[in-house]
């Protein structure tokens, strides 16, 4: 069932990665644990700063999770075949992502025991609540996608006419799952770092670029650790992918500093002086943060749109890494804790996240290490045996490329 | 008709569909009602800056409500909790600040506490109802069911609620049996004191006030104190331009 | 059968570990003994009948909560007619019914290994209370009486002018 047998099979180099990530993973339950008895001020968030690491990295990681549509998009609905073999590892990532966010939000929550409160009492007019249902649409979706293709290619058969349609609604719901998460911050009138209606556009739009960023590391990872290639042709139109997402989320920027500085209205300015250019009181942590998070968006820029660049692997990889890390920064920090300064009677509270705080968050992101390595570890065992891949949905069987 | 797995899947898949559908238009549709009652009751305060300003560095209001409702004396202002509050007049009305704006207004307080707003956003976004506006106006907490998510004190435009990030019970300098106090990983807010008004009795704040500056009253019965000072005099709320609607009223 | 001797000493250990709790309470001597509950002496009819209480308190506790805390209805007519005030510190725990939390909750509740969490929140009397009479003899006998609707505001001013003082709460 769900060929886990596939997973416990393996090298040194494997199990070395996964019983090192089970260490992380034990070292973070601790440092939970030690948050559930003494309570979230074991954190670096305050009274003016109330969501942290754990939120940002939540945002964050909901737009990894819906990148995968940028790979099922093209091979699924329009047939791209050079896609084939990337597929299933976008799904993979996207369940493994969507995880990592719900084991975030939980994490975060003051009373964590309480929950299912949030199912038993629905509350339609909560995009807190819309956001659970469709996070968890999504990741029961993906899970049945899945495993589904990957049962039928491991039986040598086309997988089922049903699951196409299945396929095409993961399309919507996972820009749904962004545009939820960004109706959280979006619709809050006090907050006017966060009242933009461009926040759910520039949401997807780094979205789209970090996450293929991330899965095109993932891939040549994966062809120097285990040979599993899926194709130059593939990785060079993610890259592609990637380059326009950045190019429309640089633009988007843009868009918002150009407002916030032309208007000179202070609550509009505020925000992006104490990210980018700096003001009295400010909080260092953000500013030097806001700053290497554009630093890198230029430096990714510049390497992604010179194809000389962007078709050399190296320099590929390495606009990969600051794409990612600079998004990473941009959402999984500024955004939020941003967001909170300054606070609405105007106080600027430095936020510093504590060592508990941190751990937690690497254990997290390690679980989904985890995770993605037992999926990726169960897809490879099957592709590896050799059969074709006979992809049926209705539409010509599409062999596994070589 | 024979049943097959097939059918038995549709009906069920039906059968759920329909379940769903009649909780969400039933809760779309108790809000939508709720909004189109005209209120008996309407709850609100007027502060007149002007007697509290009488007596510096008064902080009776601030002591009652704190010993009313067991509320922790937490001196690390990252984590404090606070019902009600002094804040600088700029911090608190930044959009009628000027730079030569009169002296008085300048270095006195003005207090601070939750407006129990007719559009709350807190309300709003609260994703299991734990925090709801009553028929009565006052924007009421469950503080069983409140699971910390923090999603209400992001929403508040007006910083009027505080989280508990420890548990509070070794703060409280005096410990009040009659109202219960607050559990690690809950929000917490001014009630308006409404297990006093239940009882007939105003808030403790109102009731501590040397000065009477704090005045209570029932916005909906045209002849009440609150009624009658509002048409006398110019008042001011809070960020009146998010359309928050709040129940706080401000005569400077 | 050559590992008789193991399998044997296997199934041993095996049966004596699974009989843990029987041996070991027997050895203690509490196997005999339930929870010990103190009963009220002064007050000999609860909120609700006896048996309803011992099945469903919790039932009635959570509807009492919902009924104070969403609905804002605080009156609750008794199933013999009488009215009582919806609060655990100040109804349950009020003097001449269950004083001491410690006698009668938390016997049971240990018994059962229940751990309930209202008393996170709420306040138990006794820790308030102090050891001499006096003020809190005045308190104990406004919350003993059953509150009507109407009268509620006289009874409950006397017990908000009088909690006594405490000197931090651990």
């Amino acid at each position: 069932m769900f060929m886990i047998e596939k997973a416990l099979v393996g090298g040194r180099r494997y199990w070395g990665w996964a019983l090192g990530l089970f260490v992380v993973v034990a070292a973070g339950l601790y440092c939970y644990s030690r948050q559930l008895s003494y309570g979230l001020g074991i954190t670096g968030m305050s009274r003016n700063v109330t969501w942290g690491l754990y939120i940002g990295q939540f945002t964050f990681l909901v737009g990894v999770a819906a990148s995968a549509v940028m790979v099922v998009l093209p091979y699924y609905l329009h047939n791209h075949k050079e896609f084939a073999r990337m597929a299933i590892l976008g799904e993979f990532l996207a369940i493994s992502a969507v995880s990592m966010c719900v084991l975030f939000i939980f994490v975060d929550m003051g009373q964590p025991a309480r929950v299912l409160n949030v199912l038993l009492y629905p509350t339609p007019h909560s995009m807190m609540f819309w956001d659970m249902v469709s996070l968890g649409g999504y990741l029961v979706l993906n899970a049945v996608i899945a495993l589904v293709t990957l049962s039928a290619e491991r039986k040598g058969v086309a997988p089922p006419g049903w699951i196409r349609p299945v396929i095409l609604l993961s399309i919507p719901w996972a820009i749904s799952i962004h545009t939820v998460t960004a109706f959280l911050y979006s619709g809050l009138p006090g907050r006017s770092f966060w009242l933009t209606a461009i926040l759910a556009p520039r949401f997807l739009a780094s979205a789209f670029a970090s996450g293929p960023a991330l899965l095109i590391l993932l891939c040549i990872l994966l062809r120097k650790l285990t040979g599993y290639d899926v194709g130059s042709s593939a990785i060079s139109t993610l890259a592609v992918i990637v380059t326009y997402a950045m190019v429309i989320n640089a633009f988007f920027v843009l868009m918002e500093l150009f407002t916030s500085f032309y208007s000179q209205i202070p609550s509009s300015i505020e925000h992006f002086q104490i990210l980018y250019t700096g003001i009295p009181g400010g909080a260092l942590l953000l500013l030097v943060l806001g700053r290497i998070s554009l630093a890198f968006m230029a430096v990714a820029l510049l390497l992604l749109l010179i194809p000389k660049f962007r078709r050399n692997e190296r320099m590929l990889v390495v606009a990969c890494v600051v794409t990612f890390v600079s998004l990473w920064i941009d959402k999984g920090v500024c955004l939020v804790v941003g967001g909170f300064m300054p606070s609405p009677l105007g106080a600027i509270t430095r936020y510093v996240p504590t060592l508990p705080e941190i751990m937690i968050s690497v254990a997290v992101w390690a679980l989904g290490a985890l995770m993605i390595t037992v999926f990726y570890k169960i897809a490879l065992t099957v592709r590896e045996g050799g059969r074709t891949l006979a992809v049926g949905h209705g539409t010509t069987p599409l062999p596994l490329a070589k | 008709m024979k049943m097959t797995r097939k059918r038995f899947l549709e009906i069920g898949g039906v059968s759920l569909i329909a379940v769903a559908a009649k909780k969400v238009v039933g809760a779309l549709g108790n809000e939508a009602t709720a909004r189109s009652s005209a209120p008996a009751t309407r709850w609100a305060m007027v502060i007149d800056s002007a007697k509290c300003h009488k007596k510096d560095g008064c902080t009776d209001c601030i002591s009652a409500c704190n010993k009313t409702h067991n509320v922790p004396v937490i001196k690390d202002s990252l984590h404090e909790v606070k019902w009600i509050w002094k804040e600088p007049f700029e911090n608190v009305f930044p959009s009628q600040n000027n730079p030569y704006i009169e002296v008085a207004l300048q270095n006195k307080p003005v207090m601070v506490f939750c407006n129990h707003c007719d559009s709350p956003p807190c309300v709003r976004v609260c994703p299991t109802q734990a925090t709801w506006k009553r028929e009565d106006g006052i924007v009421m907490m469950d503080w069983h069911r409140c699971i910390g998510c923090r999603y209400c004190v992001a929403a508040c435009p007006y910083g009027s609620r505080s989280f508990n990030w420890f548990d509070p019970r070794p703060y409280i300098t005096t410990l009040n049996a009659d109202f219960p106090t607050r559990t690690k990983g809950v929000v917490e807010k001014c009630n308006f004191c409404e297990e006093r008004l239940a009882l007939g009795q105003p808030p403790a704040c109102v009731a501590a006030c040397p000065e009477k500056a704090l005045v209570f009253g029932n916005l909906a019965v045209p002849r009440s104190e609150v009624r009658q000072l509002l048409q006398s005099r110019y008042t001011i709320r809070r960020r009146p331009e998010l359309g928050t609607e709040p129940n706080l009223f401000y005569s400077v | 059968m050559r590992d008789r001797g193991v399998i044997y000493t296997g199934l041993l250990i095996f049966l004596g570990l699974i009989t843990f709790p029987v041996w070991h309470d027997l050895a203690a001597g509490t196997t005999s003994r339930g929870p010990e509950p103190v009963l009220p002496t002064q007050e000999k009819q609860c909120v609700a009948p006896r048996e309803f209480m011992r099945t469903s308190h919790m039932h009635l506790l959570m509807d009492w909560r919902d009924a104070v805390v969403r609905h804002n209805e605080h009156s609750f007519k008794a199933f013999n007619g009488k009215t009582y005030s919806m609060r655990l510190a100040g109804t349950c725990l009020a003097s001449g019914c269950h004083t001491n939390k410690a006698d009668f909750c938390d016997r049971c509740h240990n018994y059962a290994a229940v751990s309930v969490t209202c008393w996170d929140c709420h306040v138990d009397p006794k820790l308030t209370r102090p050891a001499s009479g006096g003020a809190s003899a005045a308190v104990a006998e406004a919350s003993r009486f059953p509150v009507p609707e109407a009268e509620r505001g006289q009874g409950a001013r006397a017990i908000a002018g009088q909690t006594p003082a405490l000197q931090g709460a651990k």
